[in-house]
């Protein structure tokens, strides 16, 4: 038994989970100690006569539904190719922008939407895609590094995102719009969430109803040996990245509807490094190779759940990245092999202590 | 190899459609200007400000202008310095931070090449430029202050949105608040944030003192960006705004659709910041060609604070960007 506990301590240890939910611990613990009313969740009445929950768990929830969707699509290209997209701040732009052009006709202030949201939003998903794509490409075909690949969207992204409604900010007339970041009318739970329940449950059963997860896991780990099995790098490579676009495109939908306007500057700012942190903090080798999709989801709500009590605490906004900054730190070290074998050590130690006393 | 680099800039510039730009012979007789300027991509102000300038800088005007953004100081440093191996004659400055101009403005001048601000001033010696044409942002400030003030709530229970720390818009807008509420006992800050223009940001910040169930009255965000950031966040959470309603909501930069909201009594109050410039620097630029002294080097423009109580479509129409 108390073998056992040793090594349960150290099979815990070394679970991918262990950090991410070691982390939502702490954060839920500091803020429980700070306001026991953390967690409450009260019902009321939105100005729109809408029956909501509200409440800092839902707060947190709802926030961080972006990042959730696109931590998919960031695991899969980071276990793929062994990099990061950096530029999924800048599609959200384009994406946007592309879904106001259609939803607004090119007109900045339109009477009614000149298409169905459905279209708007499915043009945005084939824009999303092809922006995939594009980086895809570079990627994979032409073996570019993803961040120096991806860099050429990161900063002409924006441009082209104003550029393709003229360098107006539409304003989307239509309040059925404000539904996908907002509510439902009769539904007391933010629609970002379902959304992002949606994305996730869609991503889990592809990974577990196709081979994409092993193979892209056998890009990662060793391209040559895949190739040598049949796998076509290239196009797992390049299909994560498409992936990674619709994610971007759902991502997009999100932020463009929360406030039924785009500011082409700001939309989505720095989210590119929170998406790529969920995927760290969810303890997945950014080198590519092994990857666990769950993980980087907590790692993204962990993300969000860290915004929110800063804020909470007051922490000025722009010092935001100073702290998840030292949460990077922690985890370098944290992940570091020698570390977790201490760790682990320690929990063996313990046990034959225990065991030498008993 | 100056003249190539020339030439390449003034393709660049015709690709961009930025200029008409035919070919460099001309451009002998035409004004260089070179424009830094902050993303024009930043708010609805400084889209109105940039078409504003390339609407004037023209080869029709007798100009040739060359344009450069960025939101950064240091990038914008770099872009003058650019301007300034060019030969510019004449250096038209938005300065995203106050600090650190001195040195890139003694390089303007020991070249020759008169700086003039626009929109925002900067923490330098008034010799190193030869104009200011600025919003009086401790101004506006002061405005939006006097008019809460005469609200005469019993208590202000204050959410105070800040701009981009540093930055001359949310120094000047921050400053009045500041001194008011150093001032009066009834005067309080709920949360005083940066939400760095963003209106994302701003939503968040408001959800979380919505979250908290602290009590306010007052949203005094210093753009209108941030506003409607915040008033995602009180719609959300069913709490009332605008004339006669439980949260007063005050915005600054005079968009037309936060014009419309103030219309709609859905907002309380606006701050104008003016952001055509462009006729203002023309008329320096003509005045210092021909010769003649500036009577004053920095001029403030003219601003307004709109009511939502007073508001007209009118007004809309005219001061909406």
């Amino acid at each position: 038994m108390n073998k056992n506990s040793g090594s349960l301590v150290k099979r815990l240890v070394g679970h991918q989970l262990f950090i991410p939910i070691l982390a939502i611990i702490l954060l839920a613990v500091v803020n429980l100690i700070n306001d026991p009313g953390f967690f409450r969740i009260t019902v009321g009445t939105n100005n729109a006569g809408n029956t909501v929950l509200s409440g800092y768990l839902i707060t947190i929830l709802d926030f961080g539904s972006e990042l959730a969707i696109l931590a998919l699509g960031m695991t899969l290209v980071t276990a793929a190719a062994g990099g990061q997209d950096i530029s999924v701040g800048a599609t959200i732009a384009i994406t946007g922008s592309a879904m106001l052009r259609i939803l607004c006709g090119g007109v900045a202030r339109p009477e009614k939407i000149a298409a169905p949201i459905i279209v708007a939003f499915l043009f945005g998903c084939v824009v999303g895609m092809l922006c995939g794509a594009f980086n895809g490409a570079l990627v994979a075909i032409f073996k570019i590094q993803p961040m120096i690949a991806t860099l050429i969207l990161f900063t002409a992204g924006r441009s082209i995102a104003a550029w393709i409604n003229n360098n107006e900010l539409p304003i989307v007339p239509d309040p059925r719009f404000a539904y996908f970041g907002g509510f439902i009318p009769g539904i007391p739970i933010p629609t970002t969430v379902f959304i992002a329940a949606a994305c996730i449950v869609i991503m889990l059963l592809v990974l577990k109803f196709t081979n994409l997860g092993l193979y892209t896991q056998a890009v990662g780990i060793n391209e040559n040996s895949a190739r040598l099995n049949g796998i076509n790098p290239t196009k797992i490579k390049f299909l994560a990245f498409v992936i990674l676009g619709l994610c971007v495109a759902v991502a997009a939908l999100i932020k463009v509807s929360r406030l039924s306007t785009i500011n082409y500057s700001v939309i989505a700012k720095d989210i590119e490094m929170d998406a790529i942190l969920a995927v760290a903090l969810g303890g997945n080798a950014l080198s590519g190779g092994r990857f666990n999709i769950m993980a980087s989801i907590l790692g993204a709500y962990v993300i969000q759940f860290l915004t929110t009590t800063l804020y909470k605490f007051n922490v000025s906004s722009d010092a935001l990245a100073a702290y998840k900054a030292v949460v990077v730190i922690l985890l370098v070290v944290f992940s570091a092999p020698i570390v977790r074998e201490k760790i682990g050590k320690f929990g063996r130690r313990r046990a034959s202590a225990r065991e030498a006393r008993g | 190899m100056k003249k190539r680099t020339f030439a390449f800039f003034l393709t660049a510039a015709m690709v961009l459609g930025i200029g008409a730009a035919s070919v460099s012979a001309d451009s002998d007789e035409l004004i260089s200007v070179g424009i830094i300027n902050n993303d024009p991509n930043e708010s609805g102000y400084r889209t109105a400000n940039d078409a504003d300038l390339k609407k004037m800088f023209t080869k029709e005007n007798g100009y040739d202008a060359q344009f450069a953004y960025s939101l950064k100081n240091a990038e914008q440093i770099d872009y003058a310095q650019k301007f300034i191996q060019d030969e510019v004659d004449y250096l038209l400055l938005s300065a995203a931070d106050t600090a650190g101009w001195d040195s890139v403005l003694q390089d303007a001048q020991a070249a020759g090449i008169d700086v003039i601000l626009f929109d925002r001033t900067i923490d330098a010696d008034e010799s190193l430029y030869a104009a200011s044409i600025v919003s009086d942002m401790a101004k506006e400030g002061q405005t939006a202050v006097d008019w809460l003030a005469g609200q005469g709530l019993d208590e202000y229970n204050v959410i105070h949105i800040q701009g981009v720390m540093g930055s001359a818009a949310q120094q000047g807008r921050s400053g009045a608040l500041d001194a008011q509420v150093e001032a009066n006992d009834n005067w309080n800050i709920v949360v005083q944030q940066t939400a760095e223009w963003n209106a994302e940001k701003a939503q968040q910040i408001v959800q979380s003192v919505i979250d908290a169930k602290t009590p306010f009255n007052v949203i005094y965000a210093e753009n209108d960006d941030m506003a409607k950031g915040a008033v995602a966040a009180l719609d959300a959470a069913g709490i009332s705004h605008g004339v006669g309603k439980d949260v007063i909501v005050m915005g600054f930069d005079c968009n037309k659709w936060a014009l419309e909201e103030l219309l709609a009594q859905n907002w309380n109050y606006d701050g104008q910041c003016n952001p055509f410039q462009a006729s203002y620097i023309d008329e320096i630029i003509k005045k210092l060609e021909a010769g003649e002294e500036l009577e004053e080097k920095v001029i403030i423009m003219d601003e307004k604070g709109f009511d939502a109580e007073t508001i007209t479509q009118e007004d809309v129409d005219n001061y909406g960007i």
